[in-house]
C-alpha cells in the first residue's frame, strides 16, 4: 500500500468531484449575478434573493411544495411502516412473497407510468386534481421507499423484545407504541425524510396528478426556465441547496454525536466489569 | 467436583439460607399424593407443521419448587416452556396452573414472568424503567412502583445503576437487571430461558447459587430450561430430562444421576460406562450378566421384576464407583477385571483413568478422588491395573 495520493488517484478524484459538484457551484454563484443575463458575470449582489421575496408566483409554489411534502411524508411514514410491520411479522401468510415483490415495484418503475396509470386512476374515479390528488400520488410512491428503509430495520429487531413486554403485561397494540415503534424511530425517521425530500423535488408523477392551484416549486422552476433562465432561478435553487445541506449536515452531525456516546458508554461498561 | 460451599463468601442472602435450609432438605411435595400442584401439562403436544416438538408431555410442578427442564437444543423444553409463558398454545393437551386452564389467556394476562436468554432489556430505557416496567402495567400507584423498583434493585444489588441504560452495564449486571424485571410483579412462577447461558462459568456458578437463595427467600416457583446438566443439578429440586420432545424422565438430581431409567439418561447426565450385555440368570435381585465386551460374567443389583434370562440389557456405571488400583483387590471383592491403564487426565480435584480392559478394545473410565497431597505409588500410563466394582455399584438399565 502506498501512502499519500498518486497523480492518478488525484486526477481521478479532481475530475469526478468536479462532475459532480461543478454544475451546482456555477448555480450557486450566478444566483449572485448582478447581471439579467444567467451567462454573463455583472458583478456581485443579492438582488435576485430579494426580488424573490416579491415573486408571489414563486413563493406560492415554495409554500405548495413544503405542506405537499409534510403532508405526504407524514402519511407515507405511518402507512410504510405499517406495510413494512405487517411483511415481517404477519408469518408465512398466503402471497406474501408477492407482497414483498410488490412493495420494491414502485421503486423501480418508470415514474411515467406511475405517473399517468395515476392520472388515468383519478379520471376514471372523476376525482378533481388538485391538492388532494397530488398528495395521494406522493403518498403512494413515497410509502414504498419507507417501507423498505423501516422493513430493513425490523429484520434485525430482536422480537423477544416485545415478548417481554408481552410477558410483564403489556398488551400487544400497545407494545408497539412503547417498546418497538421507540426502538425503530431512527429508522422511521429517515424514512419520513426521504419521503419528505423525494416529494419536494418530485416533477415528473406531479406533472401527470396536479390541477389548477397547485403547483409545486419544481413544476413552476421547470415552466419557467422553459421561458428562459431568470437570475431569480438560480437563488430559489441555491435556497433549496442550502436547506438540504444544512439538513444532512445536521442529520450526520448527530448520527455521529450518539454513536460517540454509544461507544464511550460501552467501553466504560467493559472497564467497570 | 467441588462447588462452593455454602460459605462461599460471594454469596448473598446468607441468613435466609441458614434459616430455610432444614425446609428445604425436607422438600418433596410430588412424593405427597393429597398435593396439589401448582402447574399441570396434561398430555401437552405442539406441532409445527409436520415437527412435533412437543409429544405427549405430562408433568406436575408444584408450589415453591425449583424445577428444571433439561435437554438437548430442540428437544422441546423451550417450547414447553413458551407454552406455559403463552407465546404458543398446545396442539392438544392442556395446561393449569392454580386449577385455571390456560388455553387462550394471552401472555399479558397470564401470573407467570419469563427471563429472557437474551435478556431482551428494553434498550431505550434506564435500569430503573426497565425494572418497573410491568408494574407501570398494573398500574400501580407511582409511590408504590417506586418502592417495588427500590426493593428489586437491592436484591440484585444495583442500586447505584439505577439510571443506567442496558448497554452502559456489563453482562452479569445485564442479567440481574433482566431477573429483577421479571421478579418485580411477584409472579406465581418465574421462567428461566437458559438464563446464565451468556455467563461466564464462575459467574455462572455465583449466580447459580444467589438463584437458589433467592427463590428460597421468596417462596416461589421456578422452572428453568437449560442444557447444561450441571446447571440443573445444581440448582433444581427435580429435573425433567427430555429428548426429541418425548418426556424421558422426572425425578431429583440425585436419582437422574443414580437411577437413570434408560440409557438415553444414563448417557446424557454425567460421565458413564455403559456394558453391553445378556442376561444369563437372574433370581432374588441379583443377576449374572454375560457382557459382550470383555467377553466376562459380571455379578449385578437386579431391579424387580428381574428381567428374563437371555434379555439384552446394559449395565450402566458410573466412573467414581469404580475402584483402581495396582496391587491385587482385597479377597471380598466382586466383579474384578483387568486392565491396562490408557489415559490419565488429572483435573486437581480428581484424576480420571482410562482402562483398555484385557481381551477387548473396551474402556473403562474410573476416578478417583485425590485425597491427600501426595501419592506413594501413583497409577502411571501402560500401568497394569485391576479394577472392580460392587453389584450394586452401577444399573441395570433394560431399555
Amino acid at each position: 500500500m502506498t501512502k499519500g495520493l498518486s497523480a492518478v488517484n488525484v486526477t481521478a478524484l479532481v475530475l469526478g468531484f468536479s462532475f459532480l459538484y461543478l454544475p451546482i457551484l456555477i448555480l450557486v454563484l450566478y444566483s449572485f449575478n448582478d447581471s439579467q443575463l444567467v451567462t454573463v458575470w455583472g458583478g456581485f449582489s443579492t438582488r435576485w434573493y430579494v426580488s424573490l421575496l416579491h415573486n408571489e408566483q414563486l413563493l406560492e409554489a415554495a409554500w405548495v411544495t413544503i405542506r405537499l411534502g409534510l403532508v405526504s411524508a407524514t402519511l407515507a411514514t405511518v402507512l410504510g411502516t405499517l406495510a413494512a410491520v405487517t411483511l415481517t411479522r404477519l408469518g408465512r401468510f398466503r402471497g406474501r412473497t408477492l407482497f414483498s415483490g410488490m412493495i420494491y415495484a414502485p421503486l423501480v418503475m418508470p415514474e411515467v407510468i406511475t405517473g399517468l396509470s395515476m392520472l388515468l386512476l383519478f379520471v376514471a374515479i372523476n376525482l378533481e386534481r388538485g391538492f388532494l390528488t397530488l398528495t395521494i400520488a406522493h403518498v403512494t410512491f413515497a410509502m414504498c421507499f419507507v417501507a423498505v428503509v423501516v422493513q430493513s430495520r425490523l429484520v434485525t429487531f430482536d422480537r423477544s423484545l416485545e415478548e417481554a413486554a408481552l410477558d410483564l403485561g403489556c398488551p400487544p397494540f400497545k407494545t408497539f407504541f412503547v417498546i418497538t415503534l421507540p426502538i425503530i424511530l431512527p429508522a422511521v425517521v429517515s424514512g419520513w425524510m426521504l419521503a419528505f425530500t423525494l416529494s419536494i423535488d418530485d416533477l415528473v408523477i406531479s406533472q401527470f396528478t396536479t390541477g389548477p392551484g397547485a403547483t409545486t416549486l419544481p413544476m413552476r422552476i421547470y415552466s419557467s426556465v422553459r421561458l428562459g433562465v431568470k437570475p431569480e432561478i438560480n437563488a430559489v435553487c441555491s435556497i433549496l441547496i442550502a436547506i438540504v445541506t444544512t439538513g444532512v449536515i445536521i442529520a450526520s452531525i448527530a448520527t455521529k454525536r450518539a454513536e460517540n456516546e454509544r461507544l464511550k458508554a460501552e467501553r466504560a461498561a467493559a472497564a467497570g466489569r | 467436583m467441588t462447588k462452593p460451599t455454602l460459605q462461599d463468601p460471594h454469596m448473598a442472602l446468607k441468613p435466609a439460607q441458614k434459616a430455610l435450609g432444614p425446609i428445604r432438605r425436607s422438600f418433596a411435595p410430588w412424593l405427597d399424593p393429597s398435593a396439589v400442584p401448582l402447574i399441570r401439562f396434561e398430555n401437552v403436544v405442539k406441532r409445527f407443521g409436520d415437527f412435533t416438538a412437543v409429544d405427549d408431555v405430562s408433568i406436575d410442578i408444584h408450589q415453591r419448587e425449583f424445577f428444571a427442564l433439561l435437554g438437548p437444543s430442540g428437544c422441546g423444553k423451550t417450547t414447553l416452556m413458551r407454552m406455559l409463558a403463552g407465546f404458543e398454545e398446545p396442539t392438544s393437551g392442556r395446561i393449569t396452573l392454580a386449577g385455571q386452564d390456560l388455553s387462550g389467556v394471552p401472555p399479558y394476562r397470564r401470573p407467570v414472568n419469563m427471563m429472557f436468554q437474551s435478556y431482551a432489556l428494553f434498550p431505550h430505557m434506564s435500569v430503573e424503567q426497565n425494572i418497573g416496567f410491568g408494574l407501570k402495567q398494573d398500574r400501580l400507584p407511582r409511590t408504590e412502583i417506586e418502592a417495588r423498583v427500590k426493593e428489586m434493585l437491592k436484591l440484585v444489588k444495583l442500586e447505584p445503576f439505577a439510571s443506567r441504560k442496558p448497554h452502559q452495564l456489563s453482562g452479569g449486571q445485564r442479567q440481574r437487571v433482566a431477573l429483577a424485571r421479571s421478579l418485580a410483579k411477584r409472579p406465581k412462577v418465574l421462567l428461566l430461558d437458559e438464563p446464565l447461558g451468556a455467563l461466564d462459568k464462575k459467574l455462572r456458578e455465583e449466580t447459580q447459587f444467589e438463584l437458589m437463595d433467592l427463590q428460597m427467600e421468596l417462596g416461589l416457583t421456578f422452572l428453568i430450561v437449560t442444557h447444561d446438566q450441571e446447571e440443573a443439578m445444581t440448582v433444581a429440586d427435580r429435573i425433567a430430562v427430555m429428548n426429541h420432545g418425548k418426556l424421558v424422565q422426572v425425578a431429583t438430581p440425585g436419582d437422574i444421576y443414580e437411577q437413570p431409567n434408560c440409557r438415553y439418561v444414563a448417557d446424557f447426565i454425567g460421565d458413564i460406562n455403559i456394558l453391553d450385555a445378556k442376561v444369563a440368570s437372574a433370581a432374588g435381585g441379583m443377576a449374572r450378566l454375560a457382557v459382550a465386551e470383555p467377553a466376562v460374567e459380571i455379578a449385578a443389583a437386579a431391579p424387580d421384576p428381574s428381567p428374563a434370562q437371555g434379555a439384552d440389557v446394559a449395565f450402566a456405571l458410573r466412573p467414581e464407583k469404580v475402584r483402581i488400583s495396582i496391587d491385587p483387590p482385597p479377597p471380598d471383592a466382586t466383579n474384578v477385571l483387568r486392565g491396562e491403564v490408557w489415559d490419565i487426565a488429572y483435573f486437581g480435584d480428581w484424576t480420571k483413568f482410562l482402562v483398555k480392559l484385557d481381551g477387548s478394545e473396551k474402556i473403562m473410565r474410573v476416578s478417583r478422588a485425590n485425597a491427600t497431597r501426595t501419592e506413594f505409588a501413583p497409577i502411571a500410563w501402560d500401568d497394569k491395573v485391576h479394577v472392580w466394582f460392587a453389584p450394586d455399584a452401577g444399573v441395570l438399565l433394560t431399555s
